[in-house]
């Protein structure tokens, strides 16, 4: 087997093995016994409530939006052709907070499906409206450093909306976004998962089809032109496309910090390759990963003692030593060259 | 003769400001033709218009009878293609998996090679000289390396007319000397071949015609290598240095 299809295999079986763990931690202690009847049980046992309506849906949550969002860092990164582009580095994910800030806020407190349809819709146009604006000064603005900036600015620029609506806001509104903006995979209850899981994969299933012309575009827009890509078209769909990712993942789980920006760069240094036929999949395994292991530290009650410790508390720590290995390394990893 | 791409009329430049005008040039299958001019002369700008990567200000750049702005960018890279000398991103790529996005215009939505397409990978690496390294990463190469695995990209796109923006610019003696035998071999075995080029000696030494950037008129002169040398043609493009061109050594001197 090539070291590419040993990585991805190896990452199947780590989500594989982690998944039944992840069954197993929480703040009640349960034995797999236990864990296993759960499945066959009524939907009155407390068990059952535990294991199929909390933690299953919160570990499944924790995959798709791992791995989406490690898709829309990808995209970003290819497509802005700079290594540090990512959903929340360059404030999509505070513009998609923003958007569902004010649809919430509009809401009141509870929220149907219809409701949660919107508030997608609210983050969505608040991710492109950050997109957008990256867009228009990617075209005066040449240096890629420059527009990184610009994003962290912008993303400044959302939390500081965010923070404005919270001082405008009732107190308990106020007490769940915060919670809900410090990142969490417990937002998805079992009945909303089938449209999450739609959300998500329908998305992937369409980035898969710019497979072949992403590898173009590693050489820059003009040799991507001279291979017949539609540069233009095809960087509005991978906007769009990373525009849907951090949404959906944002409107459910708040903006999840790092795992789009560093789950690409484990998965190219993992398959030493930046194909991205080997490098899509790869990347979307680790990110999972990332976000199920988040997940299962988050609700450890070896550490939280029964509290949920934020996901956004945890990622940095994984996400941080990576970046800094990264760029101390920019010359002797391949794909910077 | 086959005429694979030919201008006419053609002004290029940016709104509000020609660079050059009037361009009317024309080549044919197994041509090469070797583009000559000063910094800032327009050499880039004209070699951008005519591969359809900017608009012209007025005329027509025709590839394959047609104009090139009524292809697709798809049907356009089945035509020709350019090989630039930008040195972007790749590096965590293989030789091979470089020249097969060569294959990209004539592969389907998911850029599965067929044993079709393989082949003429490899063939397109073996006719750069770089068989032995096809597995190697492009980040592990020398510029002159790269340089012929950006020219095998071009080769696996198939197309008939290849354009070269200074191919051998950062390449040693060596390097330089070989491409422009490989270029000629490419246009000795049916394709057209346009290069710009600071690398005069080599360049017109294998010129079937050349192009000169003609600062004063703002144009290109075209011509065959001989018509243009014997009418002095090149001592145009240097002309506000104070550089002639000489014949008997086939370069500049000052």
């Amino acid at each position: 087997m090539k070291r590419p299809a040993i990585v991805i295999t190896g990452l199947l079986a780590i989500i594989a093995a982690a998944l039944p763990l992840g069954l197993l931690v929480g703040g009640v202690d349960l034995s797999a016994a236990e864990i296993f009847e759960a499945f066959g049980d009524t939907d009155d046992s407390i068990a059952h409530f535990i294991v199929i309506e909390n933690r299953l849906p919160a570990l499944l949550c924790a995959t798709l939006a791992g791995a989406s969002l490690a898709l829309a860092g990808l995209l970003m990164q290819t497509c802005f052709n700079n290594p540090l582009a990512g959903p929340s580095i360059m404030g999509i994910s505070g513009g998609a907070s923003v958007g569902v800030a004010l649809v919430m806020m509009m809401l009141g407190g509870t929220i149907g499906t219809l409701g949660r349809l919107a508030i997608v819709g609210g983050a969505f146009i608040g991710a492109l409206g950050i997109l957008g604006v990256l867009l228009l000064f990617s075209l005066v603005v040449k240096s890629n450093d420059v527009l990184l900036i610009v994003g962290i600015l912008l993303g400044y620029a959302a939390s500081s909306v965010i923070s404005l609506l919270n001082f405008f806001s009732t107190d308990s509104s106020v007490h769940s976004f915060v919670l809900w903006g410090l990142g969490t995979f417990t937002g998805v209850s079992l009945s909303e998962l089938p449209l999450f899981a739609a959300l998500c994969v329908v998305p992937v299933a369409i980035s898969m089809l710019y497979t072949k012309s992403l590898n173009a575009m590693l050489f820059g827009e003009r040799f991507a032109e001279n291979v017949g890509v539609d540069t233009r078209k095809m960087r509005t769909a991978l906007l769009l496309l990373s525009g849907i990712f951090t949404a959906v993942a944002t409107a459910w789980c708040g903006p999840i910090g790092f795992i789009g920006l560093v789950a690409p760069h484990i998965a190219r240094m993992l398959i030493a390759s930046s194909n991205h036929r080997t490098l899509l999949p790869a990347t979307m395994l680790c990110g999972a990963a990332m976000a199920i292991l988040c997940q299962i530290i988050s609700v450890s009650p070896a550490l939280s003692d029964g509290a949920t410790i934020p996901v956004n508390a945890i990622t940095p720590v994984i996400g941080v030593p990576v970046i800094i290995y990264v760029l101390l390394n920019r010359r002797k990893l391949l794909y910077f060259n | 003769m086959e005429r694979v791409l030919e201008t006419q009329g053609l002004t290029v430049g940016y709104p509000g400001k020609e660079v050059l005008r009037d361009i009317g040039i024309g080549l044919h299958r197994g041509e090469l033709a070797v583009l000559i001019g000063a910094n800032g002369s327009g050499k880039s700008t004209f070699l951008r218009t005519i591969s359809a990567l900017q608009p012209p200000l007025a005329g027509h750049t025709l590839v394959g009878g047609m104009d090139v702005s009524s292809y697709s960018r798809r049907e356009l890279a089945c035509l020709m293609t350019v090989v630039s000398t930008e040195r972007t991103g790749g590096g965590a790529l293989t030789v091979s998996e470089c020249v097969a996005i060569g294959r990209h215009p004539h592969t389907g939505p998911f850029g599965r090679l067929s044993a079709n397409d393989k082949a003429i990978v490899a063939d397109s690496i073996r006719a750069v000289g770089l068989a032995d390294k096809s597995t190697r990463y492009l980040g592990t190469l020398s510029d002159g390396e790269r340089q012929k695995v950006m020219i095998a990209r071009a080769l696996a796109q198939q197309t008939t007319l290849i354009i070269l923006d200074e191919p051998t610019a950062f390449l040693d003696v060596a390097g330089r000397i070989d491409t422009m035998r490989l270029l000629r071999s490419l246009a000795d075995s049916g394709h057209a071949i346009l290069l710009s080029t600071h690398d005069i000696a080599p360049a017109v030494a294998q010129a079937d015609s050349l192009l000169v950037v003609d600062p004063a008129q703002k144009s290109i002169s075209a011509g065959t290598r001989t018509d243009i040398i014997d009418k002095g043609i090149l001592d145009r493009a240097f002309a506000d240095s104070g550089l002639h061109f000489d014949p008997l050594k086939g370069d500049y001197y000052g």
